[in-house]
């Protein structure tokens, strides 16, 4: 711990070629608590070695104390940038281990969310990743996109960052009045947002110099190292898994896996804006084929009964109460669910032992595979690169630490 | 549904001695492999054409209770991206004995068994730096235990 509080520690080696520099936790790059303990030759990169842990709070443990439905604020606070996508992965699993039907309104409205997040999610990165490279102005456009995106969470939820609106067995309440219209209407003005950003980086001088041939990892080593998500993608391989196996009904949407072949920093750029499109497309989608009805199965296992029968019928009551005071009864097993997060696969693996709280959740966080495979894609590069490969990941490092 | 108990026979003549047990749950695979043999099969799944787990998605631990014996599982999560299909490996071990690691099949090995070190104290064989990898390095105990508090010992 000590040697973290130098923020730049000199080392000499007996040739006095190389030299070793710590960057982070504090550093403005590394999106959060990242350290990172670099060997430099001169201004080269000969070695990386992330250092992580810094973020760590026990959610996995935590967990194990809570009630299933309880989880679900946890998986909020893991990836914070992706709260509704985390929720969906989390009751997708427990879903699954249930065998509970979900509604067919409820699937189209998480499809929403999800993708309503992936773009929120990508639009921090994209103005992040241009602060880190000197372009400010975009940072402001992005987050004054994202801002509408986070209203919109907190009409549906209440919560703009941890909304925690997703529920075992569906969601937790309908949309309000007038949401539709209001998501159509971002729909409308966001591609003109993506076109600005587009002449602001795409064919930016600056901007491509700094990321084209920068950070290249080819499509073997990400596969080797376990790399998801865009990063993959930028390398040529079109593992996309709400394509490969799909969820939540993502299979009767019309979208492009966005892939590119270059593998470095420009394409995990190219990538991601295509995405943004992409999941434009989605949501527009989902709201054409918006059915009526119900947003929560009428499953008595997950949902409470509604009120007025609560008050009236017994056996509503019962439910009533064996949900509040025992909680779910999941039947004794594991499963493993994997959803697309904006930054690649996202796995909630649980395993239950017939009790009300899980036995065991363990997440398998997509930036944690991510930012392993980081060394890989500095070496040999110069230091002002890092700061440049590092952004491309887009790792969040509450999902990292947990 | 079909495809997937073929699949198991698939691996119960190619591995069979090896095979602990294989149970099939909500249409999930899992192999409880010997710790003797865990390597070997795992470079048979990577190499061979007709299994190609290429890519290792996870490793994580279980604790399954102090009683337990052996009291820890290991479980890898596998994936081939030709074949579309999840694998799910488990290894089981005490506290006194160690897994052999797989980092020489797949590199992201390294962080995932630190990390399953790191929180139940399972050593991993031949790792090339097995250590704390979230917790400090002068942390004592292992935190997702089933006999760590939640608070930790000091409260």
């Amino acid at each position: 711990m000590a040697e973290s509080e130098v923020l730049l520690e000199v080392k000499r080696s007996p040739l006095e070629t190389t030299m070793m520099m710590n960057m982070g936790p504090q550093h403005p790059s590394t999106h959060g608590v990242l350290r990172l303990v670099l060997t430099l030759d001169g201004e080269r990169v000969v070695d990386a070695k992330p250092d992580i842990g810094y973020l760590h709070t026990g959610m996995e443990k935590l967990a194990e104390h809570k009630k299933y439905q309880h989880v679900i604020t946890i998986t909020d606070r893991t990836d914070y940038l992706n709260a509704m996508g985390n929720n969906l992965g989390y009751v997708l699993a427990v879903e699954k281990m249930l065998g509970v039907e979900i509604p067919p309104r409820a699937q189209v409205i998480r499809v929403m969310m999800a993708e309503l997040q992936r773009i929120a999610s990508h639009l921090v990165w994209i103005g992040t990743h241009g602060l880190d490279l000197g372009a400010m102005s975009l940072f402001f456009y992005a987050f004054a996109e994202r801002e509408k995106i986070l209203q919109l969470f907190e009409a549906v939820s209440g919560g703009r960052l941890t909304p925690s609106y997703m529920r075992i067995g569906g969601v937790m309440a309908d949309l309000p009045e007038g949401f539709t219209t209001r998501v159509l209407d971002f729909c409308r003005e966001f591609p003109r947002a993506l076109e600005e950003f587009d002449k602001l980086l795409t064919n930016n001088p600056i901007f491509r110099m700094r990321t084209e041939g920068v950070g290249y990892l080819s499509a073997e080593d990400a596969i080797r190292w376990g790399v998801t998500g865009p990063i993959l993608r930028a390398s040529g391989v079109p593992y996309d898994l709400r394509r490969v196996h799909p969820y939540s009904g993502y299979e009767t949407y019309d979208f492009e896996v966005a892939t590119r072949t270059e593998g470095d920093v420009y394409a995990r750029y190219l990538v991601r804006v295509q995405e943004m499109r992409e999941s434009l497309k989605i949501i527009r989608q989902a709201v054409e084929k918006l059915p009526p009805g119900p947003v929560k199965s009428d499953d008595p296992r997950v949902s409470l009964p509604p009120r007025e029968k609560m008050l009236t019928q017994m056996d509503a009551l019962i439910y009533h109460f064996l949900l509040t005071a025992e909680g779910l009864k999941v039947p004794p097993g594991e499963v493993y669910v994997a959803v697309e997060s904006p930054r690649g696969e996202l796995g909630y693996y649980i395993v239950s032992d017939g009790g009300p709280r899980p036995y065991r959740v363990h997440i398998r966080a997509p930036s944690f595979a991510n930012v392993q495979a980081l060394p890989l894609m500095v070496r040999g590069q110069l230091i002002a690169d890092v700061v440049a490969v590092i952004a491309s990941i887009d790792i969040v490092l509450g999902e990292i630490d947990r | 549904m079909e495809a997937q108990a073929t699949r198991r026979d698939i691996f119960e003549q190619r591995f069979g001695p090896h095979i602990l047990e294989a149970k099939e749950q909500w249409g999930e695979l899992t192999l409880v492999l010997a710790r003797e043999a865990l390597v070997s099969i795992c470079e048979v799944l990577r190499d061979d054409p007709a299994f190609d787990y290429k890519m290792l998605v996870d490793i994580c631990g279980v604790d399954r209770g102090v009683e337990a014996d052996p009291r820890f599982e290991v479980v890898y999560h596998l994936y081939s991206l030709t074949h579309r299909h999840r694998l799910r490996l488990k290894v089981r071990v005490n506290e006194d004995e160690t897994v052999p690691t797989v980092t020489g099949i797949w590199p992201n090995a390294n962080w995932y068994e630190c990390e399953v070190y790191d929180m139940f104290g399972v050593r991993f064989e031949g790792h090339p730096e097995l250590r704390r990898l979230l917790m400090p390095e002068e942390w004592e105990g292992y935190p997702l235990r089933k006999d760590y508090p939640l608070r930790g010992y000091r409260g």
